[in-house]
C-alpha cells in the first residue's frame, strides 16, 4: 500500500512531458500532424472523375478526428491519471532487437535463418539452456512448418542461402 | 424442412466431419493457451483454408471460434488466467470455486452453459440471418453507410477500454484501410513511392501482428510470473440442484449473448460481462459472486458462447462483423469468393444451411471434448512460453508471408506487433483496429457513392429513415458506455 502511494507521489512530482499521458498523447498528434500535411500533396482529381468527395478529404477527416479524440483524453487524463505502467523488462528490448535482427537477416541471407536465429535467441534470452529444446525450435520445427508451407500449400519462399540448397536437392 | 436438411448436410459429408472434428480440437487448444484464442488462430489458419473448398474452409473457421470461445473457461476455471478475453469474467466465479475443490464441478457447468447458449445462438442464427438480409434489400448506399458508422460507434464499448481510446483505434483502423491506391479513382494514398502498398495493406498481417506478435511481446514481459494451477480430477455434469439453480440464468445470459452478439463489432467479451452481472442481479444470492457462486459461471459462459452465433448473424447477412474474431471469418469468406449478403441467402441457401448446421455439430463437439478432454487440455498451458512463442512466431512469419508471398507483410506484422504492444499497455484496445481496418473501404466507398446520389448535400442523409434510424441508433452507442459503467460500478 505504501509503495503505491509512493509510486502516485513519484507520478504527480513529474513534469507533464515526462508522464505516458503526455508522450502517448504527443506521439500520436505527432504522426497524425506529419499525415495529415502528406494528405495535402495527393493528387487532385478533376470534378468530371471527382467520386462525392476528393481521395484526400476522407483521410483527413479521419486525422482531424484522431488528433481531436486524443486531445480530449490528454485533458481527461487530468482529471483521470492513468495507471503506470512497470517499466519494461531487459527480455522484452532483446526480444525487440530479435525483430531487428529478422528483418535484417531475412532480406539480406535468408529467411529460413531468420526464424531460426530469432527462436534460438528469443527461446535463450526468455530462458531455455537445454539443448534439444533449442534445436527443437530452432531446426527442427521451422524445418517441419517450411516443408509443410511448400509442399501444402506450394508457396515458394524467397531465395537465400539455406532456401537455395533446398530447392537445388 | 429443406433448410433442416440443409443443416443436417455437415453430418453426411465425411469431409465435412473430419474439418469439423480438427477445427473444434485446434479451436479448444487455442482456446485454452492464454494469450492466444479464435481471433488469432482464425488468421493463422486462414492461408491453409486456401487448400480447402469454400464451405470446408468456413466450417473450419466457425468450429475453431465455438470452440476457442469455450476453451478459454478452462485456463480461467484452473488457473485462473482467462484463456480468451471472453472468459474473463469466468475467472470471478470459476477460480475461487476450483479452489474450493470444486474445479470439476465449476469446468461441468462452464461445459453445459457454452454448449447450451451456442446451440441457442445457432437458432437464433438460423431464424434472424435470413430476416435481415431480406431487410438488407431495402438498403441502399446510404443506408450500408450508417449502418458501418452505427458498427464503428458500437466500437466505443467494446471491452473494459475507454470508449475514446476505442474510437481512436477504429479510426485508426479505418485510416489504415485507406493506404494505397484509391479505389475510385486509382490516385495514391500514403505510399511514399513503395510500390508494394500500392494495393493497400493486407487484413492477415495486421491481425497477426496485432494478435500473435504483440502477445508475444507481452509474454516476453512476464517472464517471471507464476500461474498457481488447481489440480482437476474430472469434469462433472451439474447435478440437479446446480440445474434447478442455474437454468434460468443459462437461458437469459443466452438470450443476452445472442443479442449482444447481434450488434454490429461486440462481442463475446461484452456479452460475457453483461451475462455474469445480470445474472448477479437476478440472483437470490449476489453475495456469492465472486466467491464461487456456479450462477456466475453460468452466466458468464452460456453469454460468451451465444455471442459466436448472433455475431455471425451480420456477418453473413450484411458483410458487418459482429466480433473481431467473425471479422477474419469475413476475410476467409472473401477470399473464397463469397461475397456476404442478402444474395448469398438467395443464391447459396445450401452454403449458409451448411455453416448453421456445422456450428451446431461444433457446439455439441467441445461439449464432448470439453467433458472427457478438459484434463488433456490443461496441460497444454504446461508448455514452456519459451518453446511455445518462438513457434508461434515461425508460424506467423510462413502463414503472413503465404498469402501474398511478400516479405513486406512480413515487415508490416512485426511493425503491427509492435503498435499492438504499445496500444495495450496504454490501454488501447486493438479489436477496433480489426473492425475499423474491415469497414474502412465500405465507410468510405458508401459515403462517396451516397454524396454523388445526393448531390454532395450531406443533409439528404437524414431524410432515409433506416438510415436516420442508424445515426440515432449510433448516438446511443456513443452514450452506452457511460451509462454502462455507472451500472457495473453498482453491481460489481
Amino acid at each position: 500500500m505504501n509503495n503505491v502511494r509512493k509510486q502516485k507521489r513519484a507520478n504527480k512530482s513529474l513534469p507533464f512531458f515526462f508522464k505516458d499521458e503526455f508522450k502517448v498523447s504527443f506521439i500520436i498528434i505527432f504522426i497524425s500532424t506529419i499525415l495529415l500535411i502528406t494528405t495535402f500533396s495527393f493528387d487532385i482529381v478533376p470534378p468530371i472523375l471527382n467520386r462525392g468527395i476528393q481521395p484526400a478529404t476522407f483521410p483527413k477527416g479521419l486525422l482531424v478526428l484522431i488528433i481531436s479524440l486524443t486531445l480530449i483524453v490528454y485533458y481527461l487524463s487530468f482529471k483521470k491519471p492513468w495507471k503506470i505502467e512497470k517499466k519494461l523488462p531487459k527480455t522484452f528490448y532483446l526480444t525487440l532487437t530479435s525483430f531487428l535482427l529478422f528483418v535484417l537477416i531475412s532480406k539480406t541471407l535468408d529467411f529460413f535463418l531468420a526464424i531460426s536465429v530469432l527462436s534460438i535467441f528469443v527461446s535463450y534470452y526468455w530462458g531455455e539452456r537445454r539443448i534439444f529444446y533449442l534445436l527443437l525450435v530452432s531446426i527442427i520445427f521451422p524445418i517441419i512448418v517450411f516443408v509443410f508451407f511448400e509442399t501444402i500449400l506450394g508457396l515458394r519462399f524467397p531465395p537465400g542461402i539455406i532456401t537455395n540448397i533446398y530447392y537445388q536437392v | 424442412m429443406d433448410n433442416l436438411l440443409l443443416m443436417m448436410a455437415p453430418l453426411f459429408s465425411s469431409k465435412l466431419l473430419l474439418v469439423l472434428f480438427f477445427g473444434t480440437l485446434f479451436g479448444l487448444i487455442l482456446g485454452v493457451l492464454p494469450g492466444l484464442g479464435p481471433t488469432t488462430g482464425g488468421a493463422l489458419i486462414l492461408p491453409f483454408t486456401m487448400t480447402l473448398d469454400p464451405l470446408s474452409a468456413i466450417v473450419l473457421l466457425t468450429s475453431i471460434y465455438c470452440a476457442g470461445t469455450y476453451g478459454g473457461a478452462i485456463t480461467a476455471i484452473l488457473i485462473n488466467t482467462p484463456g480468451t478475453p471472453a472468459a474473463a469474467a469466468t475467472c470471478l466465479d470459476g477460480y475461487p470455486l476450483a479452489q474450493k475443490g470444486e474445479a470439476g464441478r465449476a469446468l461441468g457447468m462452464a461445459t453445459v452453459s457454452s454448449t447450451v447458449g451456442g446451440i441457442f445462438s445457432v437458432i437464433i442464427l438460423v431464424f434472424f440471418a435470413p430476416l435481415l438480409a431480406k431487410l438488407a434489400y431495402e438498403f441502399g448506399q446510404p443506408e450500408y453507410f450508417a449502418l458501418a458508422i452505427f458498427g464503428l460507434t458500437m466500437l466505443a464499448s467494446i471491452g473494459d477500454g475507454s470508449p475514446i481510446k476505442n474510437l481512436i483505434a477504429g479510426a485508426f483502423g479505418i485510416l489504415i484501410s485507406t493506404i494505397g491506391k484509391d479505389f475510385m479513382t486509382s490516385i495514391d494514398r500514403f505510399t511514399y513511392g513503395i510500390n508494394e502498398l500500392s494495393e493497400g495493406i493486407g487484413f492477415i498481417p495486421v491481425v497477426v501482428g496485432l494478435f500473435a506478435i504483440s502477445e508475444m511481446l507481452t509474454q516476453s514481459t512476464l517472464l517471471d510470473q507464476v500461474f498457481k494451477r488447481v489440480a482437476l480430477k474430472a469434469v462433472k455434469l451439474p447435478s440437479l440442484k446446480d440445474y434447478k439453480l442455474t437454468w434460468k440464468t443459462i437461458l437469459r445470459s443466452s438470450g443476452i449473448g445472442s443479442f449482444i452478439g447481434v450488434l454490429p463489432a461486440e462481442g463475446g467479451t461484452v456479452a460475457s460481462l453483461i451475462g455474469y452481472s445480470e445474472a448477479k442481479r437476478f440472483s437470490k444470492n449476489p453475495e456469492e459472486f465472486g466467491k464461487g457462486s456456479i450462477e456466475g459461471i453460468a452466466g458468464a459462459e452460456a453469454a460468451n458462447n451465444a455471442a459466436t452465433g448472433g455475431a455471425m448473424v451480420p456477418t453473413l447477412a450484411l458483410g458487418i462483423p459482429g466480433s473481431a474474431t467473425t471479422a477474419v471469418i469475413l476475410t476467409g469468406l472473401i477470399i473464397h469468393g463469397v461475397r456476404p449478403g442478402p444474395d448469398l441467402f438467395r443464391e447459396q441457401p445450401e452454403f449458409l444451411y451448411g455453416i448453421f448446421g456445422a456450428m451446431l455439430i461444433a457446439n455439441i463437439l467441445f461439449f464432448i471434448f470439453g467433458f472427457f478432454g478438459a484434463k488433456i487440455f490443461a496441460r497444454i498451458t504446461l508448455v514452456p512460453n519459451k518453446i511455445l512463442w518462438p513457434m508461434i512466431f515461425a508460424v506467423s512469419v510462413c502463414g503472413t508471408y503465404s498469402l501474398s508471398q511478400s516479405i513486406i507483410d512480413v515487415w508490416i506484422m512485426l511493425l503491427f506487433g509492435v503498435i499492438g504492444f504499445f496500444m495495450r499497455r496504454y490501454g488501447f484496445s486493438v479489436v477496433p483496429v480489426i473492425i475499423g481496418l474491415i469497414l474502412g473501404e465500405l465507410v468510405e466507398g458508401t459515403l462517396r457513392q451516397s454524396l454523388v446520389i445526393f448531390d454532395g448535400n450531406w443533409l439528404m442523409f437524414l431524410t432515409r429513415p433506416i438510415a436516420l434510424t442508424f445515426f440515432i441508433l449510433s448516438l446511443i452507442a456513443l452514450a452506452f458506455p457511460l451509462l454502462r459503467s455507472k451500472k457495473r460500478k453498482k453491481i460489481l
